[in-house]
């Protein structure tokens, strides 16, 4: 028994090549490798997919199922296929798999049981792809509603104004005579229904309709004679337009007197199919519309896909890879986004327990002083679009520096290294320390909450939690840490972890990450001094406008501020590479982790919702894509 | 003890309410006055709220700010060419925008139906500009820039919002007054403050002109100098038509594989 537990032991941290030997010893009928130009890892016979996943999590120890995404190859060798990537938690690189099917009848057994963070990113697939999960209990549309026409992502879906396959569009050079979308989008003409809809259920606003399809299962309302009290079970909306819900996301909740017995988040007020405009887009397109994600963090969004691109784009003939300025200057940007976005955390989690405002303003007074440094650098405080493949836009001004005009007369002129010494040096750090003396002892805020939103561990890795939602029930696992990039390897920093798993937790795991990221920064600050002049691209010479990138596919993920950001990317179909994505998803963690949700809000008051929400720190801008 | 925790928070409140007004004691009533002032309000000194009065007050925004884009023309008094496009159209900009939100129209000339770098018409729909910069990063001559005036709002969306190209053209001076070390840098990448054909020109004539110097010198020695200048001037109209037409050849092959390309997608 000895050396086969030793043995197994060995399996669960061996490297990816072992693991596949492992399942391909095991399942050999079920399992090949993924030998197209430009990929790996290995294609899963669907109907034993569950299995094989579940040797993956038991034997084999990857107990984190990252990502999950659809691909449509029409044309290519008209099949769909699930992408998965499973990560064990104690670090190192991903399990690739992947699951065929064909187009019509797309059907992929679920995952759900394996690892029940599936959930969403099936919901997501069955929606936007149209693959059917058997074995998912409740695949329903996740972003779209329900009476929407077709599967936006299939490759043959067009949208009602369709103007052209990929971007750049004929019509606008050289004989761009311009015109707007809506001349030729008729306002009432551009919505088509599908077929079986009854559209005069749409004018039905009774209670029961509204909520006959959220397959909750309660009447509406119904009398609890349960104990000794007499409650009233009733299902109760909360937003769209609440304000804590950030006026776009809905929570339907299932009361028992004030107790939540169950909660569905309803999502997708703010969708916009992402995916979709980006695989229209050319790759360089797609770099500011990932500001739009997380706008709270869009430099992080940044480095996310340029890593993902020049993961690609190193399989190439002539790729260099970025210069070290480029990696401090980039590790610098997004460490400074890690700690606006925790102040902007924490500040609106001290509204959603009814702080109203005092915090929040305090939090965000040291983020001003942050933007101000994006802006002078990217030229805008929030949508930064700074990174590129290879390296980042321009390089730090010598001076942080405005000029008065007729529009706009007060300015301001600062020496950029002074500044960002005396930011990372003391504003910052006081501010966090101010933040901390304010908040962590005050009795209402743990009062409120201690023990509130637990989440524990095993439930967080299953969920595919990620970032401090995750870390802050014991788990310490981040990306930075668990498969390196960019120059974090060289840099001295803890990950953060604490082991409660509730919403106290979740907000000092917070002030632990933004001291961290002070750390980051102060030995940045050298480094920054020494590459003074370097260059920031390769060769010195800014990239091309519309770079092809060769075949292939590639998974790039980086820590965000609110959790692990993915961007699964796949190049295909032009021999010489193409300009346009063929398959651009992104793994938003605001998205990923609401999965938890309804689980952590059962048996707490109709006020803690709220609280434990805000302690997710989502930002619908990602979670709607 | 319950209740310690409160009172050290409102301890902070305090300090910042009382932070908020220490500038107004140090300033005597004339926080908002001076400019010296309001850079340190507005700075790493900052203390307490520091909100910006704005309308009244307005951040001068840092240079590299980008806002809804304009094009450059030369200014009115330039000596060659005043109020000349800087744009070429050479269509980057419109392929590199995300949004496509910009439309050109090539300007050709009216005889021969030829091509000519200038636009004839530029169209940029700023409600679906994102203000990316992307225009301004790629365009190979410096000729459309990210501008600072972020008070476009308007009642009109329809008319209001498309900027044309008489609405999008702005002097040169005027982004050197905006942007004076991006100018300065870009000015210096080009080889001198002229858009890249003028400057190209000038040392074209320059070295025509040293030629013709050298020639002439020569000639002198041998004292033929008339004819010298004359083969001079000759060379320079030799080498502008060598250029045209190898311009037009390059011209006409894209055209070509354009029309390959799209013989190939059907
Ligand atoms: S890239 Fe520059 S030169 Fe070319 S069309 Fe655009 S503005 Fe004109
Ligand atoms: S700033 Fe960006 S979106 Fe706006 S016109 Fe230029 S390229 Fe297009």
């Amino acid at each position: 028994m000895a050396d086969q537990t030793i043995n197994s032991e060995a399996l669960k941290t061996g490297d990816i090549s072992a693991a596949v030997d492992y399942l391909k010893a095991q399942y050999p009928d079920a399992i090949s490798d993924d030998t197209r130009e430009g990929y790996n890892g290995i294609i899963i016979a669907r109907d034993q997919l569950v299995e094989v996943a579940r040797a993956m999590r038991d034997d084999l120890g990857f107990d984190y199922l990252s990502n999950a995404a659809a691909v449509d190859y029409l044309g290519i060798e008209d099949s769909m296929e699930m992408v998965y990537h499973a990560y064990r938690t104690s670090g190192g690189a991903a399990l690739a798999f992947k699951a065929q099917t064909p187009r019509a009848q797309a059907e992929i057994p679920s995952l759900i049981e394996v690892w029940p963070g599936a959930d969403f990113q099936e919901r997501e697939a069955y929606d936007l792809h149209g693959i059917a999960f058997p074995g998912h209990p409740n695949l329903r549309r996740i972003l779209l509603w329900d009476g929407f026409d077709g599967h936006p992502l299939r490759k043959d879906w067009q949208e009602a104004y369709y103007e052209e396959d990929h971007k750049p569009f004929e019509s606008r050079w050289p004989k761009g005579f311009v015109r707007r979308a809506e001349e030729l989008n008729i306002y009432g003409k551009n919505v088509k229904y599908p077929a079986d809809l009854d559209l005069n259920s749409l004018a039905d606003t009774s209670e029961e309709s509204v909520y006959a399809n959220m397959g909750l299962g309660v009447d509406v309302q119904q009398l609890d004679n349960g104990d000794e009290l007499q409650t009233d079970k009733l299902v109760v909306n909360l937003g769209p337009h609440h304000p804590s819900t950030h006026g776009v996301f809905r929570m339907v909740v299932t009361l028992n007197g004030e107790t939540v017995e169950k909660l569905e988040p309803v999502m997708g007020y703010l969708h916009r199919n992402h995916e979709k405009i980006g695989e229209r887009n050319a790759w360089l397109h797609n770099m500011p519309f990932t500001d739009r994600l997380d706008y709270i963090s869009s430099m992080s969004n940044n480095l996310g896909y340029a890593l993902a691109v020049e993961q690609l784009l190193a399989r190439g003939a002539r790729y260099q890879p970025p210069t070290y300025r480029a990696e401090v200057v980039r590790v610098l940007m997004v460490e400074l986004t890690r700690i606006v976005n925790h102040f902007w955390a924490i500040g609106f989690l001290l509204n959603d327990l009814g702080a109203f405002f005092t915090p929040a303003l305090y939090a965000i007074n040291e983020r001003e002083l942050i933007l101000d440094f994006f802006e002078a650098v990217a030229g805008s405080r929030m949508m930064c679009n700074y990174m590129r493949f290879g390296g980042i836009y321009k390089d730090l001004p010598e001076r942080i520096h405005a000029v008065a005009n007729l529009v706009n007369d007060k300015m301001r002129d600062y020496d950029t290294m002074d500044y960002l010494v005396e930011l990372i040096n003391e504003r910052i750090p006081r501010a966090v320390d101010q933040l901390d003396q304010y908040l962590t002892d005050s009795e209402i805020i743990r009062a409120r909450t201690i023990g509130v939103g637990y989440l524990p561990k095993e439930m967080a890795i299953a969920y595919s939690a990620a970032g401090p939602l995750l870390r802050a029930s014991g788990v310490s696992y981040d990306v930075r840490r668990a498969d390196p990039y960019s120059i974090y390897p060289e840099l001295d920093f803890d990950v953060a972890v604490r082991y409660n798993g509730d919403i106290y937790d979740r907000y000092l795991i917070r002030l632990d990450e933004m001291r961290e990221s002070l750390r980051i920064l102060r030995q940045l600050l050298p480094r920054l001094e020494v590459t003074h002049g370097e260059p920031i691209m390769p060769g010195g010479k800014q990239g091309p406008y519309m770079p092809r990138v060769p075949i292939g596919e590639s998974y790039g993920h980086v820590e965000n501020p609110k959790g692990e950001l993915g961007y699964y990317v796949v190049s295909a179909g032009d021999a010489k590479g193409t300009q346009n994505p063929w398959r651009y998803h992104v793994r938003a963690p605001s998205f990923i982790n609401l999965t938890a949700l309804g689980q952590m809000c059962r048996g707490h008051k109709v006020a803690d919702i709220v609280a434990i929400l805000g302690s997710i720190d989502i930002v619908l801008g990602e979670t709607d894509r | 003890m319950y209740g310690v925790g409160i009172l050290k928070g409102l301890g902070v409140t305090i300090k910042h309410f009382i932070d908020t007004y220490v500038d107004d004691i140090r300033y005597a009533g004339r926080k908002y006055m001076r400019q010296e002032n309001f850079e340190v309000r507005q700075g790493l000194k900052a203390q307490g709220a520091f909100t910006v009065q704005y309308p009244e007050e307005k951040i001068a925004v840092p240079e590299r700010f980008r806002f809804v884009p304009f094009l450059i023309v030369d200014d009115a008094d330039h000596p060659e060419r005043p109020g000349h496009d800087w744009c070429t159209s050479c269509g980057i900009c419109a392929k590199v925008c995300p949004p496509q939100c910009i439309w050109i129209v090539r300007g050709e000339n009216p005889q021969t139906g030829r091509p000519i770098p200038e636009p004839e018409a530029f169209f940029i729909d700023i409600d679906i500009c994102m203000n990316c910069g992307y225009c301004s990063e790629f365009c190979p001559f410096d000729a459309i820039k990210m501008d600072h005036d972020y008070e476009l709002a308007s009642y009109d969306r329809t008319g209001a919002h498309i900027h044309d190209k008489q609405k999008l053209s702005k002097p040169f001076s005027y982004w050197r007054t905006i942007a004076p070390t991006t100018a300065a840098e870009e000015a210096e990448a080009r080889g001198g403050w002229e858009h890249t054909d003028v400057i190209k020109e000038r040392k074209k004539a320059e070295a025509a002109a040293a030629k013709a110097a050298k020639a002439a010198a020569q000639a002198e020695q041998a004292e033929a100098a008339p004819e010298a200048e004359a083969q001079s001037e000759q060379d320079a109209e030799a080498a502008k038509a060598e250029r045209l037409r190898k311009r037009e050849a390059a011209l006409a092959r894209n055209r070509a594989r354009k029309e390959q390309e799209n013989q190939n997608d059907e």
